[in-house]
């Protein structure tokens, strides 16, 4: 459908193309592909590896801002769900570690759910509560150390690799594509851009807008909890502080890359995805460049200022009277 | 303000205006002619060109051709600004006031009496104050104007206006939210700005009102200009005729051949439901095969008798049944599942989804309906769209198109395919002819009566006495939230309908809260 290969979507791919041929020129062996002990390694694969965090929380921001809300605390949940990751994996197995995690990312995205449909607050304000407070939760679990492991197992979901292919990136690519299936299989996606285009019309329709609103805060956390394990399996420990941070205006600014109006309404998965791309392809470029990482947070602005201008219906409003005011002077 | 025009003279003349948007030409060669101290009705279907050709006579478009004089003078205001400073002021459909400020403050925005920097809020309110005597609105001027219903709204915009010296003065759908007892006032008030020279162009699509208020008549049709005649020398059915550019039986205000009256199955009923503060409990009975209508004035409970059937409002007494068996609703899916659908006043707000194609808005209720986990197919959505776009004669017959971009009318009938779509028992529709073009009003009538014909229970609300007569088995009439008067059969004419919602004398005087 639509969402999987959007004619919407040329846009992003010229600025990833733009961004890969500057990365080119930056540093020459970007491109560069070697097999070593039976996996893949090179700039590309970093810039999808290092990517997989954000690639996972715009998997959920998505769904999120596509019913006109927002979720400010996936780096906190993030956080959270690191830390009783790294708490748990040297004492129990890797299936129960999994289930504590992603089992209070559904707590966290409940709890957000709840403030949002059934309390009607506004989703800045009440994801913001857990964007606070989430992140004491964390320091909390951790007793305010940073917890390290060893276990293997947990350790391989951040540095294994699958298919010559790591790890964190065929888990993105697998919850790419449940989340496609679940979306665009069901009902849900219409529901979804129609709850977030317009909520009081899609109510008297007969749409269960609550339980949509709550179902994507849900999945959102769930989004957070799988990119805190993988973040904590990468670096095998958990830190509370810095787990995750600013990670969520990552997600966001990658979800807007991808064209979903924080308007609400339509959405597109794969755009999203690959707006997580755009920002890693453009960190990666940078470091490699030998240029202070201080420019990245520049150049980001820039290309969110450009991203914004060309989906700003004034920007484009003033292109469309500029051409018959020059008519009419000529 | 110059009164020493020469009453022959024009005061407004505009000429040869032509103006194209991309390939789409909006106006051509339109002539108008306002003469000082007339009323003249701009009238046209949607799509004619009236909106366009007020944009560009007030800069805000500019135009491609043509020549605007006012007074004799040629002008060309390059902004809605330009043009209140030469004389030409605008009052649209949708105040451009700003609620949260008070009614003082918004007469003077801009031009507030200063001293030393510094407003003087008593001076300014006493000024305020006095203005709006003048028109006879006795109010507390230093009360944010959104307290104030839509036609203290509009008098306050007018009186701006006319305070900003306008010499003339554009009324767009001015009367299109406002009760019958509101209109009255703002007719007034016309007469009077009227009286003092001032010319008024008026905008509406209330043929009834145009035939009341105006001197002359213009009418556009596509883009260009069909006529300018005397109101008085111009019979309704020659004015429908320049309208639409055909023939129009006369239909719309002879009842429908009276149907025999045979016992219908009950669809649905209401024993003494209501909610308190909302509407007074009420009795009702929808049958298949028949329309109820709902008259009443704004605010007298017809919107909120609509959205307690349907459930978009709980209902804290009384009992509801369908098919005879009590059931509750709580939320519009409870409605929905009991097979009721619901098309309501306010189609951009509460209707249709803008952004979602004309086929994604006609499904959704379906969608819902049956539930996330039995989607609709791409192909049976596409095979449901393409059959209503082909039944209801949707406009374009494209089912991909963003339904905001089409007529307000073919959105009425996108969200009556939305309902259509569920086969629904009972359809609940709520102004279905408001701000839709003379056509389309004709043809949404002639579908509610084949709807009704095959077997469908409806309960309509329409402002239009003449609409409801035309198409009811029963009228149910309201006042003051709550249900007064039932008529049935030869009793349904407008003048019993009147002598209902005036029975003991004085109309509610509180104004639209609806």
């Amino acid at each position: 459908m639509t969402a999987l290969l959007p004619r919407r979507g040329i846009a992003q791919i010229l600025a990833l193309i733009v961004i890969l041929a500057v990365d080119r020129v930056v540093s020459p062996q970007f491109f560069d592909l070697r097999l070593q002990d039976g996996r893949l390694f090179g700039s590309l694969i970093d810039v999808l590896n290092r990517g997989t965090p954000v690639a996972l929380l715009s998997l959920g921001m998505v769904l999120v801002i596509a019913t006109r809300g927002i979720d400010l605390s996936v780096g906190a949940v993030m956080a959270i769900c690191g830390a009783i990751a790294a708490s748990l994996a040297d004492s129990h197995g890797l299936p129960m570690v999994l289930a504590a995690a992603l089992g209070a990312g559904l707590v966290c995205g409940l709890w957000n759910g709840f403030l949002v449909a059934v309390l009607g607050m506004q989703p800045i304000v009440a994801t913001l509560i857990l964007m606070v407070a989430g992140r004491g939760i964390a320091q909390l679990i951790t007793e305010g150390r940073i917890v390290t492991f060893s276990s293997p197992d947990l350790v391989w979901l951040g540095n294994g690799s699958v298919l010559s292919l790591p790890v964190p990136v065929v888990i993105a690519l697998g919850m790419l594509i449940l989340t496609g299936a679940v979306v665009r299989g069901s009902a849900l996606g219409l529901l979804i851009e129609a709850t977030g285009g317009n909520a009081r019309a899609s109510e008297l329709a007969g749409v269960g807008t609550r339980a949509m609103i709550l179902s994507v805060y849900v999945w959102c956390g769930v989004c957070a909890a799988l990119a805190g394990v993988i973040a904590a399996a990468d670096i095998m420990g958990a830190d509370a502080n810095n787990a995750g941070l600013w990670l969520e205006l990552d997600a966001i600014l990658a979800v807007v890359i991808g064209g979903t109006s924080l308007f609400g309404g339509r959405f597109s998965l794969v755009l999203a995805v690959l707006g997580a791309l755009i920002i890693q392809t453009m960190n990666t470029g940078i470091l490699l460049s030998g240029y202070p990482p201080e420019f990245n947070l520049l150049v980001k602005a820039v290309v969110v200022l450009a991203v914004l201008l060309l989906q700003s219906p004034k920007f484009s409003g003033l292109a469309a009277i500029a051409a018959p005011l020059r008519r009419t002077k000529a | 303000m110059e009164n020493s025009l020469d009453p022959a003279l024009p005061l407004l003349e505009v000429r040869g205006i032509s103006k194209s948007f991309g390939a789409v030409r909006a106006l051509q060669e339109v002539d108008f002619t306002l003469r000082a101290g007339e009323i003249h009705a701009l009238l046209g279907e949607n799509g004619a060109g009236k909106s366009t050709l007020i944009k560009v006579v007030t800069g805000v478009f500019p135009r491609d051709a043509g020549t605007v004089r006012l007074g004799g003078e040629e002008v060309a205001p390059r902004s809605a600004k330009a043009a209140l400073q030469a004389g030409i002021a605008t009052v649209y459909q949708e105040v451009n006031l700003l609620p949260n400020l008070s009614v003082a403050q918004n007469l003077f925005l801009d031009r507030q009496p200063m001293r030393f920097a510094i407003v003087r809020e008593g001076e300014m309110r006493r000024r305020a104050k006095a203005l709006l005597a003048d028109f006879g609105l006795d109010i507390d001027v230093a009360a944010p104007l959104g307290n104030y219903s839509v036609a203290v709204q509009h008098v306050t915009a007018i009186a701006r206006a006319v305070d900003l010296s306008a010499r003339v003065l554009i009324l767009d759908e001015p009367t299109a939210s406002l009760d019958r007892h509101e209109v009255e006032i703002l007719f007034g008030i016309m007469r009077k700005l009227a009286g003092r020279g001032i010319g008024i162009v008026f905008v509406s699509h209330f043929l009834d009102q145009v035939y009341e208020i105006s001197d002359r008549i213009t009418v556009l049709r596509n883009g260009r200009l069909v006529g300018e005649r005397e109101t008085v020398s111009l019979p309704r059915l020659e004015l429908i005729r320049m309208m639409l550019g055909r023939e129009l039986a006369e239909t719309t205000s002879a009842r429908a051949a009276t149907r025999e009256h045979q016992a219908r199955e009950v669809c649905a009923s209401f024993e003494s439901y209501g909610k308190a503060g909302y509407v007074a409990p009420f009795n009702l009975e929808l049958r298949h095969g028949e329309v109820v209508g709902l008259a009443g004035l704004l605010g007298s409970g017809r919107t909120e008798t609509a959205r307690l059937v349907f459930g978009a409002e709980r209902a804290d007494r009384g009992q509801a049944r369908v098919g005879g068996a009590p059931v509750r609703l709580q939320s519009p899916r409870d409605g929905v599942r009991h097979g009721f659908g619901y098309c309501p006043e306010e189609r951009k707000t509460d209707g249709i989804v803008a952004e979602l194609s004309v086929r994604e808005n006609i499904v959704l209720a379906l969608q819902a309906k049956r539930g996330l986990h039995r989607p609709l197919s791409r192909r049976e959505q596409d095979e449901i769209a393409r059959r209503y776009v082909k039944m209801l004669d949707i406009r374009p017959p494209d089912p991909e198109r963003p339904v905001g971009l089409l007529s307000g009318g073919n959105q009425q009938k996108v969200l009556l395919a939305r309902w259509l779509a569920t086969s629904p028992r009972l359809l609940v529709l709520d102004e279905p002819t408001r701000g839709i073009d003379v056509g389309a009003h004709a043809e949404i009538i002639r579908l509610i009566r084949e709807l009704c014909d095959n077997g469908l229970s409806l309960l309509v609300i329409s402002s239009e006495l003449d609409e409801i007569v035309t198409y009811s088995d029963r009228v149910v009439v309201l006042r003051d939230r709550a249900h007064i008067e039932e008529l049935a059969g030869e009793a349904i004419d407008v003048g019993n309908i009147l002598v209902a919602i005036a029975a003991d004398g004085a109309a509610p005087a509180h104004g639209a809260h609806a």
